[in-house]
C-alpha cells in the first residue's frame, strides 16, 4: 500500500544527506570529543562545526548553543535552570504550551514556585498585554512557545520579547515546532533562551539544543563533567549533533520556498475538505500559523476513529482527542482556545512536510469523506 | 487484514464492519452511557420478547475500541435471555475481541454498562406497566 505521511509535527524522516553526514561519526570517527588525541579532535571539530551551523540559523554566537538530548530536555533545562538560580519565585507561561513546559512548571509549583498560566484567544494566541500585566518584581522567567504543535498558531514573540527586555525578565521560547520552518533571529526577537529538537526538521532523534544568551546563567540539570562549558555534563552525542547541524543548515537553504509551498498545500487541503465535508472547523490562526499545520474539527465524531480509517487507507495523521492520549481528556490546547470538549474530540491534525505533494492532498480528499460519513452514520450525536 | 498499531485484527474488523449499527425505533429498553469529555458515548437499544433480547442496536461516539466493543457486546447479547445478557462482563467483551490495550479497557466497561443500562430501562418500563 502507498503510505502518505502527514504527521511531521510528531517527527520527520531523517534526510539522506543528514544520514551521510552522520555516518562517519558512527563508524571510524568514533572519538570522545573531550579526548586530546586525533580521534578526540576529529569529534571535537565536528561538534564545533555543528554549533556554528546552529548559531548561524538563529543569529546567535556559537558559544551560546548548548547541545542536549532532546527538546524536552532543552525546555526542562531552560526553565529549571533559571528557576534554580534563585533570583525570584514567579514564572509566567501559557496554557497552550507543550507538556515539556507545562509539566516542568507544575513540578516547580510543587517546589514552591508560583506560576501564571496565561490564557489564549480563540486562535490559541497569547496577548502580549497579559504578559506585561502578569510580570511582578518576583518574576524570573517568561516561557511562551514560538508556535503551537497542535494548531500551529505562531505567538507574538517579538512583542513578548520586547516586554521582557524592558522589564528585565528572561524570555524562553520553546521553538521546537518553529526552528527549520520559520526565520528566527534571537536578537531581533529579544529571546534569551530557545529550545529546539533535531528530529522535527529531518534530523535524528535523541538530540536537541538550547540557545542561552551570553550572560544568562543557568543551573545545569546534569552534573558530572565539564562538557558544553559546564552547562551539560555528558559525553557528546557526536553523530547526533552533526546530524542536527547539517539538517538545520539544509533547512535554512530551503526555508522560504518550502514555507510558501506548504502554506499553499495546507490551504488547498483545507479548502478541499470544506468543499466536501460539512460541519468542519479550523483550529488555530487563519494566517499566523505554521506553514504545514492544519488542525480540523469534524463535528459529531471522535478523532481516533478518523485516524484509524485514514491509516488503513495509508494516510498517517494525528489527533487531539482524548482517545489518543493516556489521560482520557481532550487536548488542553483546544480547551484553552474555548473549543467545546465534544468538538475537540473530533480534531485531526495534518502536518505536512517535505515529502508531501498535491497528489497526496488529492488522495486525502478522496479517502477522507467516506470515512467521516461512515463514522457519522454510527454516531448518536449526528443530526 | 488492515493494520492499526496497537489493536487486534478482531478490533479492526469490528471497527470496519460493525454489527448491529443503528437505533431500534420502538425499543423496549434504551441505555446511554459515557460523556463527550472522556471521549466515548454509547447508546444501546433493545427489543425484548419473552425475556429474550430479540434485537439490539448501537450508536457510538468514540474511538475505534469504543466502536468495536459496542459492536461486540451487541453480538454477545443478541438472542440471549435477559439473565444471560446480564452475565456478560467487560472482560468477556474484551476477550471476544482478542484483547484490548490497557488504556482502552474502559471502552469494554462502557459497553457492559450500556447493555446493563438498556436492560434496566426495559425492567423499569415493564414494571410500570
Amino acid at each position: 500500500m502507498k503510505r502518505i505521511y502527514m504527521d511531521h509535527n510528531a517527527t520527520t524522516p531523517l534526510r539522506e544527506q543528514v544520514l551521510e553526514a552522520m555516518s562517519p561519526y558512527l563508524r571510524e570517527a568514533f572519538g570522545n570529543a573531550s579526548s586530546l588525541h586525533f580521534f578526540g579532535m576529529q569529534a571535537r571539530r565536528a561538534v564545533e562545526t555543528a554549533r556554528e551551523q546552529v548559531a548561524a540559523a538563529l543569529g546567535a554566537q556559537p558559544r551560546e548553543i548548548v547541545f542536549t538530548g532532546c527538546g524536552t530536555e532543552s525546555d526542562n533545562q531552560a526553565i529549571k535552570g533559571i528557576a534554580f538560580r534563585g533570583k525570584g519565585d514567579h514564572i509566567i507561561t501559557s496554557q497552550v504550551e507543550h507538556k515539556a513546559v507545562l509539566e516542568t512548571c507544575q513540578y516547580l509549583e510543587k517546589q514552591g514556585f508560583r506560576v501564571t498560566y496565561l490564557p489564549v484567544d480563540e486562535y490559541g494566541m497569547v496577548n502580549p498585554d497579559d504578559v506585561a500585566g502578569a510580570i511582578t518584581d518576583q518574576t524570573i522567567l517568561v516561557s511562551v512557545m514560538f508556535a503551537n504543535n497542535e494548531v500551529g498558531t505562531i505567538q507574538p514573540i517579538a512583542e513578548i520579547g520586547q516586554i521582557c527586555q524592558e522589564r528585565k525578565v528572561y524570555f524562553h521560547t520553546d521553538a521546537v515546532q518553529a526552528v527549520g520552518k520559520l526565520p528566527i533571529d534571537v536578537n531581533e526577537l529579544g529571546i534569551d533562551l530557545l529550545s529546539l529538537s533535531a528530529h522535527k526538521f529531518y534530523g535524528p532523534k535523541g538530540v536537541g539544543a538550547l540557545y542561552v544568551r551570553q550572560g544568562v546563567k543557568i543551573d545545569p540539570l546534569l552534573h558530572g563533567g565539564h562538557q558544553e562549558r559546564g552547562r551539560r555534563a555528558a559525553t557528546e552525542n557526536v553523530a547526533g549533533i552533526v546530524g542536527l547541524g547539517k539538517a538545520l543548515e539544509l533547512r535554512l537553504d530551503e526555508l522560504e520556498p518550502e514555507a510558501e509551498r506548504l502554506t499553499a498545500l495546507r490551504d488547498r487541503l483545507y479548502g478541499g475538505i470544506v468543499e466536501r465535508i460539512d460541519h468542519v472547523h479550523l483550529n488555530g490562526h487563519p494566517t499566523k500559523r505554521l506553514p504545514g499545520t492544519l488542525d480540523v474539527d469534524f463535528e459529531y465524531i471522535e478523532g481516533e476513529g478518523i485516524i484509524m480509517g485514514l491509516d488503513m487507507a495509508g494516510v498517517a495523521v494525528s489527533s487531539g482527542s482524548a482517545c489518543t492520549s493516556a489521560e482520557l481528556s481532550p487536548s488542553h490546547v483546544l480547551l484553552a482556545m474555548g473549543v467545546e470538549p465534544a468538538l475537540a474530540q473530533g480534531s485531526i491534525r495534518f502536518s505536512l512536510g517535505r515529502g508531501n505533494t498535491d497528489a497526496d492532498a488529492d488522495y486525502v480528499l478522496e479517502t477522507l469523506p467516506p470515512i467521516v460519513e461512515r463514522l457519522r452514520a454510527m454516531s448518536m450525536l449526528s443530526p | 487484514m488492515a493494520e492499526f498499531g496497537w489493536y487486534s485484527d478482531k478490533v479492526l474488523e469490528h471497527y470496519q464492519n460493525p454489527r448491529n449499527v443503528g437505533e431500534i425505533e420502538d425499543a423496549d429498553g434504551v441505555g446511554m452511557v459515557g460523556n463527550p469529555t472522556c471521549g466515548d458515548i454509547m447508546k444501546i437499544t433493545i427489543k425484548v420478547q419473552d425475556e429474550r433480547i430479540e434485537d439490539v442496536k448501537f450508536k457510538t461516539f468514540g474511538c475505534g475500541a469504543a466502536i468495536a466493543t459496542s459492536s461486540m457486546v451487541t453480538e454477545l447479547v443478541k438472542g440471549r435471555t435477559i439473565e444471560e445478557a446480564l452475565r456478560v462482563t467487560n472482560r468477556d467483551v474484551a476477550d471476544a475481541l482478542d484483547g484490548l490495550p490497557p488504556i482502552k479497557m474502559h471502552c469494554s466497561l462502557l459497553a457492559e454498562e450500556a447493555i446493563r443500562a438498556a436492560i434496566e430501562d426495559y425492567r423499569t418500563k415493564t414494571n410500570n406497566k
